[in-house]
């Protein structure tokens, strides 16, 4: 489904990612884990278009898309869920899960939300609401509902878990379950490296812009590095 | 009271007209962060559109107004994708610059073009004035009024309701996520520019109908006091430019109402410095209010 290889971003003369490659296959959960500043954010936005890498090449879909523009991409079926959920705080739920479907035919938009209305209940209640009023558990749900809007083959979610109490984290894992078994293909990027495992089937670990270990999630949960490092042991 | 009765109609002709004008500042602000100063001579090369529609072409009045609305429209978009477009990534203040060599450009190629003298504009509006009661009123006032707020109703739907003004907001709210949502950034700062230089056509000729001349200079005046108006509802904030149009066109009227004309420009800039210190977000302006 994604494969990038051997890519280096660079902010200026930070040279943020060095010759990372991984693959994403149809139907699997892949998760990114790594210490804040390890670039994950870099790689999904470059994954995305909104930066670009000097070198080798990102194939989506057997498509080389290293040059499409971020809005081409979404329509070729990638949503990305950004750190910080960056849902448009001054335009209502709805309006939101709108601008998710924006490159879908407006034929297709009521179908869209009355699906992510009965996946997110809490957002249909709130559907008039204004975002900047919903608690940081419902502003990720409608990230999440809203990137689901455009219908993507890929979803990248980038620290869904952050800041937020541990019973929603719960949640957000729980929905990340249901829409894995329900076929969307997922790439997750986490700091919470113990609940990133328990959904993922293989991993990645990022050091420092570097890909430093990779493998079956169950092998990363049993690696004395990964534990030393990532789970507290 | 009566004096003050016709200048509170002439403040709300004028202050519509500040509104529309506002309104550009506004929108573009909003999704670029740019404070447009080329805006207002946009507008000067509208009434000399205008001008020459009706004067050299022999135009119906009407067709010159839609014809300064298209030129408008086209000049904004033009501006906006030969001088804007490139500085993207630049700092803001570049963009800034830049902003001010276009105005100048504008007013020296009309000064070069239509010569430095004022060219008068017949009129477009002729039609005797209404009579309420033992009061006169000026059909021009009136139609500068109604249209303002069609306009600006015009505006709100396509802003609140349509799918490209949806766009819009997702654009100067976080263009990066709205990039994400599949929206296309630059056909979007492209529709801004174009709406809020269709305004400035409007605003073109209900100035031409206030006053009917065009000089190379008209939009600077003009332009500024409208800038003040955007700041005073709010830069960024749609409502807050035609609130702030408004309350400038009066506070000038009721100036002069009082018998203090040559105050008038002193007392739009003495708001402008009121806000600056006092609530520099205006009276609309955005609250961040972001949740972690
Ligand atoms: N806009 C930026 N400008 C300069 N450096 C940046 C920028 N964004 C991130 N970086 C740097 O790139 C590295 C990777 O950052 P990031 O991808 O955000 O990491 P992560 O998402 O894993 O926390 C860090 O060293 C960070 O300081
Ligand atoms: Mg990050």
């Amino acid at each position: 489904m994604l494969t990038v290889e051997n890519i280096n971003v660079y902010y200026g003369n930070i040279h943020a990612i060095k010759d990372v490659s991984f693959r994403v296959k149809k139907g699997e959960i892949v998760t990114l884990i790594g210490a804040n500043g390890a670039g994950k954010s870099t790689i999904l936005n470059t994954v995305s278009g909104l930066l670009r890498s000097r070198t080798g090449s990102i194939t989506f879909l057997d498509e080389a898309v290293d040059h499409v523009a971020p809005h081409l991409l979404v329509a070729k079926g990638l949503a990305q869920v950004p750190e910080g959920r960056r849902v448009f705080l001054q335009m209502t739920v709805e309006e939101n899960l709108e601008m998710g479907a924006f490159t879908r035919p407006k034929s297709e938009v009521d179908a869209g939300l009355q699906d992510v209305y009965s996946r997110f209940e809490r957002l249909k209640e709130r559907r008039k609401q204004v975002a900047g009023t919903l608690s940081g558990g419902e502003q990720q749900m409608l990230a999440m509902g809203r990137a689901l809007m455009s219908k993507p083959q890929l979803l990248m979610l980038d620290e869904p878990s952050m800041g937020l109490a541990p019973l929603l984290v719960e949640q957000i894992f729980e929905i990340i379950r249901e829409l894995h078994q329900a076929g969307t293909t997922i790439l997750l990027v986490e700091q919470n490296a113990q609940m990133a495992l328990s959904v993922a089937d293989r991993a990645y670990v990022l050091e420092t812009g570097r890909v430093a270990l990779e493998g079956s999630a169950q092998e990363m949960l049993n690696n004395d590095q990964v534990k030393k490092a990532y789970l507290g042991a | 009271m009566m004096t003050f009765i016709y200048q509170l109609i002439n403040g709300l002709q004028v202050g519509s007209i500040y509104a529309l004008v506002a309104l550009g500042y506004s929108m573009v602000y909003g999704i670029i962060m740019l404070l447009n100063f080329a805006h207002g001579d946009v507008i000067m090369i509208g009434a000399y559109t205008i001008w020459i529609s009706i004067t050299a072409m022999g135009l119906h009045p009407v067709l010159a107004v839609l014809m300064a609305v298209v030129i408008c429209t086209l000049l904004g978009m033009f501006i906006e994708k030969v001088a804007y477009t490139p500085l993207r990534k630049s700092p803001r203040i570049s963009l800034l610059i830049t902003a001010i060599g276009v105005s100048m450009l504008l007013q020296n190629l009309a000064q070069i073009v239509f010569g430095a003298n004022a060219q008068t504009i017949p009129s477009i509006v002729t039609a005797p004035n209404i009579t309420v009661g033992s009061m006169q009123v000026s059909v021009t006032a009136v139609i500068t009024i109604v249209v303002s707020i069609l306009s600006m109703l015009g505006l709100t739907f396509l802003v609140q309701k349509t799918k490209m003004g949806k766009a819009m907001r997702a654009v100067s709210e976080d263009t990066e996520a709205a990039q994400l949502m599949g929206i296309h950034v630059n056909h979007t700062i492209s529709f801004t520019f174009a709406i809020g230089s269709a305004l400035a056509g409007i605003g073109a000729a209900l100035y031409c109908c206030a006053y009917p001349q065009a000089t190379p200079t008209m939009g600077s005046m003009l332009g500024l006091k409208a800038f003040v108006a955007a700041v005073l509802g709010g830069i960024g904030s749609i409502p807050g430019a035609m609130i702030g149009g408004f309350v400038i066109g009066i506070a000038e009227a009721l100036v002069k109402a009082a018998g203090l004309s040559v105050w008038a420009d002193g007392v739009v800039f003495a708001i402008l410095i009121v806000v600056l210190l006092f609530k520099p977000t205006g009276l609309l302006g955005r609250t961040m209010n972001e949740k972690v």
